[in-house]
């Protein structure tokens, strides 16, 4: 009875793990090295359009071809080079104002009655369920040189000229901060709510002043929300697509729109894959520190 | 409100103020600006309703409404399956075979780049495509595929901390009492985790609503969903029906988070005799 009792188990435990584990091996970790393989094949007019690697030659010969070229194109044309530099640029600069805006926000709320504070929680998430797409496409009105903000400055009489704020890398960052603020808050809200606030009066009786205290107090204990904030904003933000594209000019380059440049624009799969892996390679450090937050996230909850 | 004076206090509450109003005016001027008479984005001719009109009319995004609310809830109800089973995974399965691997390709897809992960599925599809003969082309089918992927992890962080939170002492009971493992899971798990799969399903559904950059890559001439046919008709420029279109978004996703914030707020407030709520300093 007792070992048919451990089968039955370990089957039910399969049971519940298989599926899940299966579906993200199969359409998750196999799909990029498919990316791989083919940013390393030549681009092709054909359906697919890229080269297969592997080949039967006569009899069975097998060959492989890898082509590095696509890496090549990567190093030799600065346009590369330039889109990811300032990919890193725009989303670093893009998570230190999150930073500064969300954290005086999520304190405030962390030390907010009881009775309010689900409710100012709910009005940072709001935004973050209603659509990304279309709270990026509102700035639009706002920002266009005929926008809502000239038209507020002019009439202010602070500008006497409209400026150019749309089609610049400045309003990208704009669009950044707004769209990922919420994702800074939430996990710095998180942290700062679970800190022991007796640690505060323990400072506070021995003499430190409230800034200091919040300097050598609060702000290292709330580092593992600062950590995890930043990664959430920072690395969606550097292959971002859809805010360059609508907000950014034409000379905006990043590297998520260089990619769909490639793939839709001049069909060529194997580049675009070749941009795919060199920005993942970008990734691999932040992604790595995120998992092990999230680690142990999992481990201290259990 | 120890260790900090008033002025400090309201100075936080200052800038809490102005990161509402950063988070907010936008979309309460494009709200505005959709019962705006005048085609101009900045003069104002008067109240109209007249977009909304159009909009009604309008069959394109009629069509693509109705495939993205099917996808969206066919992507929510799989996706709460899976990540619940992955959740269930993570927090009562110490020990396996592959867990870093699998805690790896659950926290990736949280952070990973849009553009990333479409591409990648695009791929997929198209080698399975050759290789098996399925999926044929890009349809509903492989579109629901690429949302499950990315949004099972989002549902499985938010049943996995309700998991954790959990009380084990009353699993542990059922279990001495003879239950076994499913039936402990479904008469006494579930029903406690219940508001975090509602939780999870609602995000999982806003998330595939809402998706623009992989839905570009995994949907075809046949099916478009509603985000591709905004982002293609924003690409044109700012417009009267689009504020319209994205105003009735807007209204349906609050009224639906306030009404689920209501029931899981109460939720929370009520003593539940299966629940043992973290400690909260303060």
């Amino acid at each position: 009875m007792r070992a048919w009792d451990r089968a039955a188990r370990r089957w039910g435990r399969l049971l519940v793990g298989l599926p899940p584990y299966v579906w993200l091996v199969v359409f998750f970790l196999v799909p990029f090295l498919i990316v791989l393989k083919i940013s390393l094949s030549q681009a092709l007019m054909a359906i697919p359009p890229y080269t297969p690697l592997l080949e039967w030659g006569e009899g069975t010969v097998l060959t492989i071809r890898l082509a590095f070229s696509n890496f090549a194109t990567l190093f030799s044309d600065e346009l590369y080079a330039f889109a990811y530099v300032n990919s890193l640029r725009l989303a670093g600069i893009a998570t230190l104002f999150c930073l500064l805006i969300g954290y005086p926000a999520a304190y405030a709320i962390a030390r907010s009655p009881r009775s309010v504070r689900s409710w100012l929680l709910l009005l940072v998430a709001l935004p973050f369920w209603t659509s990304f797409l279309i709270r990026v496409y509102a700035w639009i009105g706002i920002l266009k040189t005929e926008g809502l903000l000239n038209s507020l400055l002019l009439w202010l009489g602070i500008i006497d000229t409209p400026l150019q704020i749309l089609e610049t890398d400045r309003a990208v960052l704009i669009g950044m901060v707004y769209s990922y603020l919420p994702f800074m808050v939430l996990p710095l809200f998180a942290t700062l709510e679970k800190m022991d606030l007796s640690l505060l009066e323990a400072a506070a009786d021995l003499g430190c002043r409230p800034f200091r205290a919040f300097l050598s107090v609060t702000l290292p204990l709330s580092l593992p929300g600062i950590i995890a904030g930043s990664l959430l904003v920072f690395i969606p933000a550097v292959g971002e697509f859809v805010i360059p594209d609508l907000l950014g000019g034409p000379d905006t380059l990043m590297i998520g729109k260089v990619l769909w440049a490639e793939f839709f624009d001049n069909r060529d799969w194997p580049v675009a894959s070749a941009v795919a892996v060199a920005m993942l390679l970008l990734l691999v450090v932040p992604l790595m520190i995120f998992q092990k937050l999230q680690n142990r996230e999992t481990e201290t909850a259990r | 409100m120890t260790g900090w004076g008033r002025n400090r206090a309201t100075a936080l509450y200052v800038l809490l103020g102005l990161a509402y109003a950063f988070l907010y005016v936008p979309i309460v001027v494009m709200i505005i600006y959709s019962f705006n008479a005048s085609r101009l984005v900045t003069v104002w001719g008067g109240f109209s309703t007249k977009w909304y009109a159009e909009l009604v009319h309008d069959e394109k995004v009629l069509d693509a409404a109705w495939l993205s609310l099917q996808v969206a809830v066919a992507n929510a109800t799989l996706a709460t399956l899976l990540g619940t089973l992955a959740a269930v995974v993570l927090v009562r399965f110490r020990r396996f075979r592959g867990r870093t691997l699998f805690t790896g390709m659950i926290a990736a897809p949280l952070v990973m780049p849009e553009i990333i992960t479409g591409l990648a599925m695009l791929l997929l599809f198209v080698a399975m495509e050759q290789t098996l003969g399925w999926p044929e082309g890009r349809s509903m089918t492989t579109i629901v595929i690429a949302h499950v992927t990315f949004s099972l992890s989002f549902v499985t962080v938010v049943v996995q901390s309700r998991l954790a939170q959990m009380d084990a002492s009353l699993e542990e009971a059922a279990m001495d009492l003879g239950a076994r493992p499913a039936k402990v899971f479904l008469v006494i798990t579930l029903p406690v985790i219940a508001p975090a799969l509602l939780a999870g399903w609602l995000l999982a559904f806003t998330l595939s609503i809402d998706d623009v950059v992989i839905s570009a890559f995994v949907s075809g001439p046949g099916a478009t969903p509603l985000p591709i046919v905004i982002f293609s008709k924003v690409r044109l420029g700012v417009s009267p029906e689009i504020n319209a279109l994205a105003t009735l978004v807007v209204v349906v996703v609050a009224v639906a988070m306030m009404v689920a914030g209501r029931v899981m707020l109460n939720r929370e407030r009520r003593p539940h005799l299966a629940e043992t709520s973290s400690p909260q300093p303060l």
